[in-house]
């Protein structure tokens, strides 16, 4: 009983980081329809920025509570700086082009992005795991977790509220529907959707940069962490039916759980059992879990 | 002649002076061996990407070609290159035929992912299996022909004739299927499959005779790659190998059957040298490279050659 209940526990928080990770990925295809291959890249800026500026905080001796507002902010900056300038400067000119040659651009992005990481910060790992170790830990059905691990919980919550308040209750979340729902007509009726889509592609990012900062912390910020970090944003995205909130959510709970469940009962399997996870349901449910119907095109 | 027909010599030629020029730069012939190897695998990308599908998981077969003939070489201790070949061949082609079921009815991002998904799966596996190295992989003996050994330390020229000929075949044998009532179903299919079927054709069935295709192209390239570095492992099917693929079917566009050796060549040539002289930007390169044949080259570098014999 008490190894199920530390497989629900863990099933959840690593669901929560997979949820902060996916749902800017989710929301940039929704919006844009672009499959953005670039999101762990911007992930992984996220994290080095959040170390090396928590880093430096902490190195101050300035007050290290005030590290997690460091964290956030560095992933702002990062979101606030890389999307313009890669809407901006590159996608805005592929608009209405196929969305596999979107991927492939978004591909490129990546390749580029992975390089531009190592040139600013190098290739040796950065630790920044005062945040972590800061909040203490609480005892839990006879285990002991990381108070980090709840504050993760949260974020994740928070982050899912927010979202689901700005598109159901704003105005500004309606406008973005309208663009989802029909690009043209809502083109046409006044909206501009140009700035949509730049506002859209920077939340994405700073989604991205969020989920790094978020995870910086915990791990040792090395090149190339936000290669795994694609594919899993992807699995989670593409169970829950792309360009969808609630779908992001579920698949994150799905691949969070059966990884946990994985961990827990048969080690070996722990990988692949997310991708199994992904094709078995891309296999019953093609479009994901919460996919409408489309419009077949003659 | 029209310059539909002078493909298959032009194709021959490449061949001959291929094999004649490769014993002067033995230095050479090592990259010359796995740019063909890895050009055939986007060869088969090459067929899909006509056909409008982009597949992120390549290297799933990639890999699963050279497994398989490393584990026949391990247990029974084959090192024969053309039972290696045919095993790895067919391992690839049934597991295609199996997934193909599937992958047929999926389009655009989807086949993309579905076909990253299966491919991570293999990674997944072959990372827990302990009897085959997990992430270390294992070594290949060197492959033999009718008992020479073609692949030593001293010469890999036997290796590179042998790929070069391999290649040539494959090259050939597509340009053929190109003309094919089935090949040219590709770029209708691209177009509009809905009229593709109204025509009476079945777009499923086409899809994954060429996906079954480009599998067992890519199991062989595989093989070819495995024999040529003496070491497989995992890496083969993680999802940046399949990029890598696309990237070069990309650079070098869907123009010619020559077209992904030539990009395959190139690619390797910026990768070793690039990755010697500036090990941290050379990732930069390759996706500047991208985004400029994307933006400027839809067609691909072959589309220079085009432009040029035009003029």
């Amino acid at each position: 009983m008490s190894q199920l209940l530390a497989v629900v526990v863990d099933g959840v928080i690593y669901s929560s980081w997979l949820f902060i990770i996916a749902v800017g990925l989710t929301l940039t295809y929704g919006v844009m329809k672009i499959l953005n291959m670039a999101h762990g890249s911007l992930y992984a800026l996220g994290a080095y920025a959040a170390a090396s500026a928590a880093g430096y905080w902490i190195a101050q001796g300035y007050p290290p509570m005030v590290s997690y507002g460091i964290l956030v902010l560095a992933a702002l900056i990062v979101g606030a700086i890389a999307g313009p300038v890669i809407e901006r400067g590159l996608l805005r000119f592929m608009y209405g082009r196929d969305e596999i040659l979107l991927l492939l651009v978004t591909y490129a992005v990546f390749l580029i992005l992975e390089d531009v990481v190592k040139l600013i910060w190098g290739v040796d790992p950065y630790f920044i795991s005062e945040p972590y170790g800061l909040l203490g830990s609480i005892d839990f059905a006879d285990l002991t977790y990381p108070v980090y691990n709840v504050v993760l919980v949260a974020v994740c919550l928070i982050v899912g509220a927010v979202l689901a308040w700005i598109l159901r209750y704003t105005r500004q979340g309606k406008l973005l529907l309208a663009v989802i729902h029909d690009r043209e007509m809502s083109q046409a009726m006044g909206i501009d959707v140009g700035r949509v889509y730049l506002v859209t592609f920077t939340a994405g990012a700073a989604l991205a940069a969020l989920g790094g900062a978020l995870t910086a912390p915990t791990v040792s910020v090395v090149p190339g962490m936000g290669v795994e970090v694609i594919v899993l944003a992807f699995a989670v995205v593409v169970i829950g039916g792309l360009g969808s909130l609630p779908g992001a959510a579920l698949g994150a709970l799905i691949v969070g759980l059966v990884r946990s469940a994985a961990v827990h009962y048969m080690p070996e399997v722990e990988l692949f059992s997310i991708y199994l996870v992904m094709a078995l349901v891309l296999v019953f449910r093609p479009k994901g879990l919460f996919a409408g119907a489309e419009v077949r095109k003659i | 002649m029209t310059a539909e027909n002078r493909t298959p010599l032009l194709l021959l030629a490449a061949l001959a002076v291929a094999l004649v020029i490769a014993p002067v730069f033995p230095q050479w012939q090592f990259l010359a061996t796995l740019a063909l190897a890895k050009g055939m695998t986007v060869l088969g990308l090459l067929l899909l990407l006509r056909t409008g599908l982009v597949s992120f998981g390549q290297g799933l077969y990639y890999c699963l070609g050279a497994y398989a003939a490393g584990i026949v070489g391990l247990h029974w201790g084959i090192t024969d290159v053309f039972v290696l070949l045919l095993v790895a061949a067919a391992v690839s082609a049934v597991v295609a035929v199996l997934l193909g079921f599937l992958l047929a009815t999926y389009r655009g991002i989807f086949f993309a992912m579905l076909s990253l998904a299966f491919s991570m799966i293999l990674y997944g596996l072959l990372v827990k299996v302990s009897a085959l190295g997990s992430t270390d992989g294992f070594n290949v003996a060197p492959p033999t022909l009718f008992g020479l050994e073609i692949a030593g330390k001293d010469s890999q020229y036997g290796m590179f004739a042998l790929t070069c000929v391999i290649a040539f075949l494959m090259a050939l044998a597509m340009h053929r299927y190109f003309r094919t009532p089935l090949g040219r179903l590709s770029p209708a299919i691209r177009d509009n499959e809905i009229r593709v079927e109204y025509l009476g054709a079945s777009v499923r069935g086409a899809v994954h005779v060429k996906y079954v295709i480009a599998g067992t192209l890519a199991g062989i390239g595989g093989v070819l790659t495995a024999m040529t570095v003496g070491h497989i492992d995992p890496e083969m099917a993680y999802w940046t190998t399949s990029g890598e693929f696309v990237f070069v079917a990309i650079l070098s566009g869907t123009g010619n059957v020559a077209a992904p050796f030539v990009g395959a060549f190139i690619f390797e040539l910026i990768r070793t040298y690039a990755y010697q002289y500036s090990p941290n930007t050379w990732q930069m390169a390759l996706g500047t490279a991208m985004l400029l044949t994307i933006l400027f080259l839809p067609a691909g570098l072959w589309s220079l050659y085009e432009r040029l014999r035009k003029v």
